[in-house]
């Protein structure tokens, strides 16, 4: 019986929620291929911004901190993945020992704290310690904050599989270390590439803690867009924005696939 | 099983790692320790400190961040202390806010997650996946999108002016319900993920056998539905809500003056010459402790409804 699950308007809703949502993003796209230095009139399509990203007055400004947000999200995003896959793999496969409920409490800490409290704390902290803010002040917070996000996937995959294929490798006399890297590993994978590719897009996106902990002269991409659209948007803002956006749902995409790709293997 | 070893529980097949469970946890263990807890914990000691002028503080205890925050001594500090409104208000401002894009979020996640989770099995994916693409696009750049869509002479007016539907820009940028679009347009996937969780487990034989005693669909919803999928409204409005109370760039960007609410605040703490590290520690604690009562409110709700 259908009837029960329909109810008049949801369709509606859900189309809008939908409009709602890509409206914003297909409007900044678009106009990204303005013609006209004006951002309000449409002078054709060109691809003048995107020349102008890479080669105009601010080029060096923004390439620098697309370079500073790179470097950053890669390293963090490797640093946290790791992290994170070891503790999935005592969390899940570890059985119950002492501190289990305090360390999931831990691991998930960074999504309880609101930002803007994490920013201030590790702020307070770097300059309590007389760390410099810069580079290395930036790392440390993302390594910091992307550990839940790389988590979370990693531990889904993980209590997906079950123990039998381990035990039979480990009653095979493969070494503790064998079973893990020519079983488990292969086997988790999924869920690792797609903890990796969150928690390097979460790295990317960040622009709260980074602005906090970033110091003088330090930009990664977010924070000089924000310093650029204090000014007002201007078409090559739109034209990075455009690029970042195609990225992020590149990556996006291509941990979906890789996951449901891993969810259909045994 | 393997059966081998007798003291085997089945749920930790993978045995080996019984023993080098702290070694994989120490990493964990000492980056959020060290990074997260320890200034959360430094946080709390600085919001007691002296402020010191050029930004930074004294290490002489002081409650001066909290009593600028709760009392109004006047202009030279020798009246009667009253009860301080600016920050409150800013406070209440922020918990309306929020209040105001959790709604909204619940308004248009509701329908949405119902509609998704009764798709047929295998297009249920995809339609999450539209939902949450959105939300992996950078904060910033949506926010800004967002404002580029919706200002004065932006295409949103545009188009409503060239279809006759108004005759001048609707101001949209700088108010209230710019800051609470951008606040449901930021949290709006964490409304619809754990909505949907709820919807898909929940049996459709009970809406089926209210429709059997005639109940209409609405009663069936109010009824029969809602307090069932409850659980996963609740959590949804606290994942929009907690973020929304702290968030910085929907009301920096979408706002003004007049919807200066606790993120700015605490940003404005720490900028310059013209902070206050002490009073932005001890904003952020309030804060801080208004989520983890919201939290506790939740846990509190999510165990009672586990037990009945």
């Amino acid at each position: 019986m259908k009837g029960v699950r329909h109810y008049p308007g949801f369709l509606a809703i859900t189309i809008l929620c939908l409009v709602v949502l890509y409206a914003p993003l297909l409007v900044i796209m678009a106009y990204s291929f303005n013609g006209s230095t004006s951002i309000t009139t449409w002078g054709g399509f060109s691809l003048h911004w995107y020349v102008d990203v890479f080669t105009g007055a601010e080029a060096a400004r923004f390439g620098q901190a697309a370079w500073n947000s790179l470097t950053i999200a890669i390293i963090a995003a490797t640093a946290s993945t790791a992290i994170a896959t070891a503790a999935a793999v005592a969390m899940i496969r570890g059985g119950t020992f002492r501190g289990k409920r305090a360390t999931f409490a831990l691991i998930n800490m960074p999504l309880m704290v609101p930002e803007i409290v994490t920013a201030v704390a590790t702020l307070i902290f770097f300059a309590m310690i007389g760390l410099t803010t810069g580079y290395l002040t930036i790392l440390i917070a993302h390594i910091t904050f992307c550990i839940p996000f790389a988590y979370l996937p990693i531990a889904a995959r993980l209590q997906g599989i079950e123990g039998h294929y381990e035990q039979a490798a480990r009653d095979l006399y493969a070494s503790r270390w064998q079973a893990f890297r020519l079983i488990l590993l292969p086997l988790m994978a999924p869920g690792v590439v797609s903890g990796y590719l969150l928690a390097f897009i979460i790295s990317l996106d960040d622009f709260i803690i980074t602005n906090f902990v970033k110091g003088a002269g330090m930009e990664t991409l977010p924070t000089a867009i924000f310093g650029s659209v204090k000014q007002g948007i201007k078409p090559n803002i739109m034209a990075i924005s455009t690029l970042m956006l195609v990225v992020s749902i590149l990556f996006v995409t291509l941990s979906y696939l890789i996951n449901r790709k891993g969810r259909r293997a045994p | 099983m393997a059966g081998m070893v007798p003291d085997q529980t089945p749920s930790a097949a993978g045995d080996g790692y019984r023993r080098i469970v702290g070694p994989l946890l120490l990493p964990t263990w000492v980056v959020i320790g060290i990074f997260l807890v320890l200034p959360v914990a430094l946080m709390a000691v600085y919001s007691v400190l002296t402020k010191e002028f050029r930004g930074g503080v004294d290490w002489q205890f002081s409650l001066a961040a909290y009593d600028q925050f709760f009392l109004n001594r006047g202009l030279f500090g020798d009246e009667p202390p009253t009860l301080e409104w600016t920050y409150i208000t800013i406070f209440w401002r922020s918990i309306w806010q929020a209040a105001m894009a959790t709604a909204l979020c619940l308004a248009i996640g509701f329908p949405t997650a119902w509609f998704i989770a009764t798709r047929p099995a295998n297009t249920r994916g995809i339609w999450l996946f539209l939902i949450t693409i959105p939300y992996w696009v950078n904060l910033l750049i949506r926010t800004v999108s967002l404002k580029f869509l919706i200002r004065d002479n932006g295409p949103l007016n545009e188009a409503l002016m060239g279809a006759g539907l108004i005759d001048g820009p609707l101001p949209l940028v700088n108010t209230n319900l710019a800051v609470q679009l951008g606040l449901f347009y930021s949290y709006l996937p964490f409304m619809v993920l754990p909505v949907y969780a709820a919807v898909e487990r929940y049996n459709f034989a009970y809406s089926e056998a209210a429709a059997d005693l005639y109940a209409s669909r609405w009663v069936t919803l109010r009824e029969i539905v809602l307090p069932i999928v409850k659980p996963g409204i609740v959590a949804g409005c606290l994942l929009v809500f907690i973020p929304s109370l702290g968030a910085f760039l929907a009301p920096d960007l979408l706002g003004g003056a007049k919807t200066f609410m606790i993120g700015s605040l605490i940003d404005e703490q720490f900028k310059g010459s013209l902070g206050n590290w002490p009073f932005g520690a001890a904003v952020s604690m309030i804060l801080m402790t208004l989520v983890m009562i919201a939290l506790l409110f939740y846990a509190r709700s999510t165990a009672k409804g586990g037990a009945a």
